[in-house]
């Protein structure tokens, strides 16, 4: 590259890489004392492995990770248990998760407990190296050290597996170093006390089940927002949106009851049916349906005080609802959605979603609707509705603007008032895929 | 308007259950209306439980297929399976095929005898005498659009279709050349599919010369 002609940019270039340097290193220091303090302390550590004996633990361990849903990130499509390998979407590229299996090379056969707990709870590898919070330990930091060497002793017992890590995907500077400490400084923070916690719902939420990874919303640089911990977030990478836990009119919580039934079973019976779909489904089926009932009711009872911290007087809806009658899109939908959704959007008891009052349906912004008509889906298959009743797929029968009337028609009849879907918006999620 | 609106009369059913798959597949899965949605209808249920698994784990590559099957039970997956072989559907006849006789007749020889030259074992070996498959995991060939027996093939070929290992449908695709790849697909594509349509119970025996494959998916 020549430097003749461009002498005034490199002095630009220049100025910013010292004033971003001087920042790293402020940002750096002080992630690096914090490491340093931390390490020492971990090295006085004790050990809280409790009164559990070993086959207890490994049961402990074992039940923590699914319901943690480790296993979920942490296989590869088809691959061994555990191996690492799935991408993990971020706004700044793939990352590939690792491989936690005992594999004395490939894997973390040979960490310590102390080194899982320091990945867990500060996100800091065995070699001091700064982990990708793709790996979510800003949520497991909550995770308590004895939970931590369950799963742990779990981890260490499954079959090893010899497959190497996969390079990050990041590209430059996210996949630095600096670029990790300064995001550190700006949205982690360890949490300082890791005995068992008093309140267990949150402590699930907040911790091991990292419900607010998915249903927070992030800024410009991947981090939560504080004060929007459940406002619901458009994924990145796949354009599921994982409604707001708060907002009555989105996914906050109705009842215990409905709430232990939807992360049980992946559907809810709710004034009609409805189911977790997307994303969810997978955390359903792979995690939630495992909780134990007293595990269930302690995150729905935590949910449920989610949803009354901010719950607004009335329901929102949107300011412009569709109210003309569209003869062509009420056709559309008596000619494909009506036989399993009902003429009046009453759906089907068990079966299939009621579209009247839906607030999958009619939430803002409507892409999981969008993503239902075009790709279809099967609600999770769960020992407590293990044969669920499926959805076509539309992407090749309806036009883009065949999509977008009929579901304007359903979010604007039966009593449903939500804004109009354009077939604009309907392109734009066609052309996203979604296989991981 | 009083258009006629299909009777909504809901089935606790299988039928019921699996709308998501006849929507492409055609109804009871006897393919689908544009030619290149394959017949699920009377298939070896190893055969398509094999495929399903191939879809929720990375070797087959279709994404509404992959997106569909995500949240389902291994348990459920099964029950899919055996539904669909458990119907018995005629066959329509055979679409006329626009190749020369004699490309049907390298594609019947290839078939009917394989090529010892070029290591290809006859088709039959595996899919049975009448095509219409083996118990319990080996699909039939004769019933499939040209179109998808081509993009199999080649799916073989790039790596894009895998079976569980040893692949040997990846091995003999990629002994094929794409001259035998459209004979032996235009033949099939131009066979009438006899009556009854069933898997046959047992791979004929092998006869003298026979080529030995190792199949993981159907061993």
């Amino acid at each position: 590259m020549s430097t003749r002609h461009a002498r005034p940019q490199w002095v630009l270039w220049g100025s910013a890489a010292l004033i971003l340097g001087a920042w790293l290193w402020i940002f750096w220091g002080a992630d690096a004392l914090h490491a340093r303090t931390d390490v020492a302390r971990r090295a006085a550590s004790t050990g809280t492995a409790g009164t559990l004996t070993l086959a207890q633990q490994l049961e402990e361990g074992e039940y923590l990770a699914r319901i943690g849903n480790c296993g979920l990130c942490h296989t590869a499509p088809g691959g061994a248990p555990f191996a690492g390998g799935r991408a993990i979407a971020t706004p700044f590229g793939a990352v590939p998760s690792s491989n936690i299996t005992p594999d004395p090379t490939h894997g973390i056969g040979r960490w310590t407990a102390d080194d899982f707990w320091q990945a867990l709870h500060h996100g800091i590898s065995p070699e001091g190296r700064r982990l990708s919070p793709a790996f979510p330990y800003t949520s497991y930091t909550r995770v308590s050290r004895a939970d931590a060497d369950a799963l742990f002793a779990y981890l260490q017992s499954v079959p090893a597996a010899a497959r190497a890590n996969a390079p990050s995907g990041l590209a430059w500077p996210f996949n630095t170093q600096a670029a990790l400490a300064l995001w550190r400084a700006l949205y982690f923070w360890p949490h300082s006390d890791n005995g068992r916690p008093a309140d267990r719902g949150a402590y699930l939420a907040e911790g091991l089940g990292h419900c607010t990874e998915c249903h927070g919303t992030r800024d410009f640089l991947g981090g939560l927002k504080r004060d929007k911990t459940w406002a619901g977030a458009v994924l990145p990478g796949i354009p599921w949106y994982a409604p707001s836990l708060q907002k009555t009119e989105e996914a906050a919580a109705r009842s215990v009851a409905d709430s232990v039934a939807l992360l049980q079973t992946g559907q809810s019976q709710w004034l009609g049916t409805s189911s977790a779909s997307g994303p969810m489904a997978e955390v359903v089926l792979h995690g939630t349906q495992f909780l134990r009932d007293a595990d269930a009711q302690a995150l729905a009872r935590y949910l449920q005080s989610v949803a009354q911290a901010a719950a607004p007087a009335t329901a929102h809806r949107s300011e412009h609802p569709k109210t003309g009658e569209d003869p062509r899109a009420a056709r559309l939908y008596l000619d494909h959605c009506a036989q399993c959704h009902g003429k009046d959007g009453q759906g089907q008891a068990g079966a299939y979603t009621a579209l009247a009052g839906s607030r999958g349906l009619l939430m803002d912004p409507p892409n999981n609707a969008v993503l239902h008509v075009l790709y279809g889906g099967f609600p999770a298959a769960t020992a407590g509705n293990p044969r669920p009743f499926g959805m076509p797929p539309f992407l090749l029968t309806l036009t883009d603007a065949d999509v977008a009337a009929v579901l304007t028609h359903a979010r604007s009849a039966w009593g449903n008032q939500a804004s109009s879907v354009s077939a604009l918006q309907v392109q734009q999620l066609r052309r996203t895929q979604l296989s991981h | 308007m009083t258009a006629a609106v299909p009777a909504a009369v809901f089935e606790n059913s299988m039928a019921q259950r699996t709308l998501a798959c006849t929507g492409c597949h055609g109804p009871q899965g006897k393919s689908g209306p544009d030619g290149y949605y394959p017949r699920l209808a009377g298939k070896p249920a190893g055969y398509l439980y094999n495929q399903l698994r191939n879809f929720q784990e990375g070797r087959r590559h279709y994404a509404l297929m992959e997106g569909l099957l995500t949240p389902l039970s291994d348990a459920y997956l099964k029950e899919i399976a055996a539904y669909f072989s458990a119907l018995e559907i005629p066959y329509p006849p055979a679409v006329p095929q626009s190749a020369t006789p004699t490309l049907l007749a390298r594609g019947e020889t290839l078939v009917r005898k394989g090529d010892a030259a070029l290591q290809l074992p006859a088709c039959v070996q595996c899919h049975g005498l009448a095509l219409t498959g083996v118990q319990p995991s080996t699909p039939g060939l004769v019933g499939l659009p040209r179109d998808y027996l081509n993009a199999q093939l080649g799916g073989w070929q790039t790596g894009q279709r895998k079976a569980g290992a040893p692949d040997c449908m990846a091995t003999i695709a990629k002994r094929l050349s794409d001259a035998d790849v459209h004979a032996v697909t235009s033949w099939l594509a131009s066979q009438t599919v006899p009556m009854p349509s069933n898997p046959a119970a047992h791979r004929p025996p092998a006869s003298a010369g026979t080529l030995a494959m190792e199949c993981g998916s159907a061993p």
